[in-house]
């Protein structure tokens, strides 16, 4: 019983964040020994030593204390000389970017800056499961344009036209996807742009996994790239990705000096800074990392090669997704419903993959399996989805 | 090619078969592609990398400078691959700097190493001088990490 005299201590608001319904899944997963897990959401490789070395550094030299609230000057020059040789983007370091502690902070800044009561916020589904709680918290509403295997995940048209309301404030992007792999090709992005300036949206375009593209036709477009954009789109994006620096926690925005100032407001009251180590290790990923990425995007095109062909000889559907660390198969041959299939697959093989439906309702039917796994566990976990796959027909 | 080479640098014992999977390429294709490289000495050779302390009976291991004249018409190569054939020497580099060639030299004991050093790379003809530096203690060999390795997954077993 609470020890609190008022009937509930936790807020409404909080109360009615849906709780996901696959917790006990999860817990099964941690409390299971020796699994091979293709169910997690970040790089298997440590942070390449040249980053973590340069954070000793920072440290022995006594940089333990706050930074500016946007962030260290150094690293948001960096950023805007990164942005402008990778994207073709320029960006004002001192009005225009804000580092952020990751990109889930970002993200939450962002919908608190932007959204009032009931402000629409448009977004593909199935899309990584914090985009709904964390519009839902900002007080917005979450209106999900569902996507299939049909279309290989990507957002038709004219859905994108038949979910704007005059209430729609944001089309939030996810690209390339969590957890499909999708990525949107140019031509479409053009199309969205369109429909965006005509009805006066903002885009909220999440590009964490923008360096993981493996196809010459989808190199993965930067929303604010295309014409007209960059004065109505924020950009979130970090490091965990592409450097492989996920425990770090250090991302950024980047969009037009109004809101990434109000942002600014937001961060400075409740998060200060992002964390200056991290903050000095970003720098030096920035001015050195690049072959240490490289290095990595060849590890994973390999192993996404391997993933996608195994899955699809064990008789899985699957897209070959252009971009991220994860394919999406269908399960749906085989009758199970995702976390039937989660759950049996991880008893009887001890192999861990993520049920789809946990990213929305239209990942039911789907599993998110992800390639940042060792080859020799990719090989092992297909012979066992093989013989899960046989013992079930 | 390259990907085949890059998947055998990692894992020297990658079977034609894990490397057909890798590289979306026939296994009859992996062998015929390995069988050139190896032939034309692309894939000098398969080896594994091992910690010899670890039983107790690691070898003496020592880096040589070597000083040494160049001969006219072949340079420095002639006396290098001289150097460079006895079996003591496990590496050879011709260096810029104060010395010309950098020898690795293994031997059983502190012995085997002067014994080669003053009776055999010193009395060579071309040779004109050499300072030796024996190894304490080996860190990484060949790109690999000898003690303090980084290879438990610490991640979670599920994220999203």
């Amino acid at each position: 019983m609470s020890k609190y005299k008022k009937k509930s201590v936790i807020s409404s608001r909080v109360t009615e964040i849906p709780t996901s319904g696959i917790r006990r899944f999860f817990d099964l997963i941690a409390s299971s020994d020796n699994i091979i897990s293709l169910g997690v959401g970040e790089p298997d490789f440590i942070t390449p030593w040249h980053i973590r070395e340069s954070a000793i550094y920072s440290i022995e030299r006594g940089h333990t204390h706050y930074t500016s609230n946007n962030g260290i000057p150094e690293l948001r020059r960096e950023l805007s000389k990164y942005l402008e040789q990778r994207q073709g983007i320029t960006y004002d370091w001192n009005s225009e970017i804000l580092v952020t502690v990751g990109v889930s902070e970002a993200l939450d800044l962002v919908m608190r800056t932007l959204l009032d009561n009931d402000d629409e916020v448009i977004s593909t589904e199935p899309s990584f499961v914090a985009y709904e709680p964390v519009v839902y918290m900002a007080g917005g509403s979450f209106v999900p344009i569902p996507t299939s295997m049909d279309n290989e995940f990507i957002i038709q048209i004219k859905d994108l036209e038949r979910s704007i309301t005059p209430k729609t404030k944001i089309l939030l992007i996810n690209n390339p996807n969590n957890p499909t792999g999708s990525v949107i090709s140019n031509d479409i992005l053009v199309e969205i742009s369109k429909i965006v300036e005509k009805n006066d949206l903002i885009v909220v375009s999440d590009e964490i996994y923008d360096r993981l593209t493996y196809s010459e036709n989808k190199p993965g477009i930067h929303f604010a790239s295309l014409p007209g954009m960059k004065e109505r789109t924020v950009t979130l994006n970090g490091f965990s990705k592409t450097f492989a620096m996920t425990g770090w926690r250090i991302g950024y925005a980047t969009g037009p000096a109004e809101i990434i100032s109000a942002m600014t407001k937001v961060h400075q009251y409740t998060m200060m800074s992002a964390s200056t180590v991290s903050q000095e290790a970003a720098i030096e990923a920035l001015k050195n990392g690049e072959n240490s990425f490289q290095n990595m995007l060849k590890d994973y095109r390999l192993r996404k090669r391997l993933l996608v062909d195994g899955l699809r000889e064990a008789g899985l559907d699957c897209v070959d997704p252009d971009g991220a660390f994860y394919v999406f198969p269908s399960i749906q041959s085989t009758g199970l419903t995702s976390e039937e299939f989660a759950e049996m697959l991880l008893v009887e093989e001890k192999v861990a993959v993520v049920p789809g439906n946990v990213f929305g309702p239209s990942g039911e039917g789907y599993i998110r399996c992800c390639y940042a796994a060792s080859i020799d566990d990719i090989r092992e976990a297909i012979l066992r989805i093989k013989r899960f796959l046989k013992n079930h027909r | 090619m390259e990907d085949i080479l890059r998947i055998l640098e990692q894992d020297g014992r990658a079977s034609e078969d894990k490397i057909a999977e890798l590289t979306g390429r026939s296994k009859a294709e992996i062998h015929s592609i390995m069988n050139e490289l190896e032939e034309d000495k692309t894939i000098l050779s398969y080896r594994a990398h091992i910690d010899w302390n670890k039983l107790g009976q690691g070898s003496v291991f020592a880096m040589i400078e070597v000083k040494i004249a160049p001969q006219r018409d072949v340079g420095f190569d002639s006396i290098a691959m001289r150097i460079a054939r006895f079996p003591e020497v496990r590496s050879l580099h011709l260096v810029s700097g104060d010395y010309d060639l950098a020898a690795q030299i293994e031997g059983n004991n502190i012995y085997d190493i002067s014994n080669f050093v003053t009776n055999t790379l010193s009395t060579i003809d071309a040779v004109q001088g050499t300072s030796t530096h024996f190894i304490l203690k080996r860190y990484k060999e060949d790109g690999v990490l000898i003690g303090g390795d980084e290879t438990t997954d610490g991640r979670l077993p599920v994220s999203l």
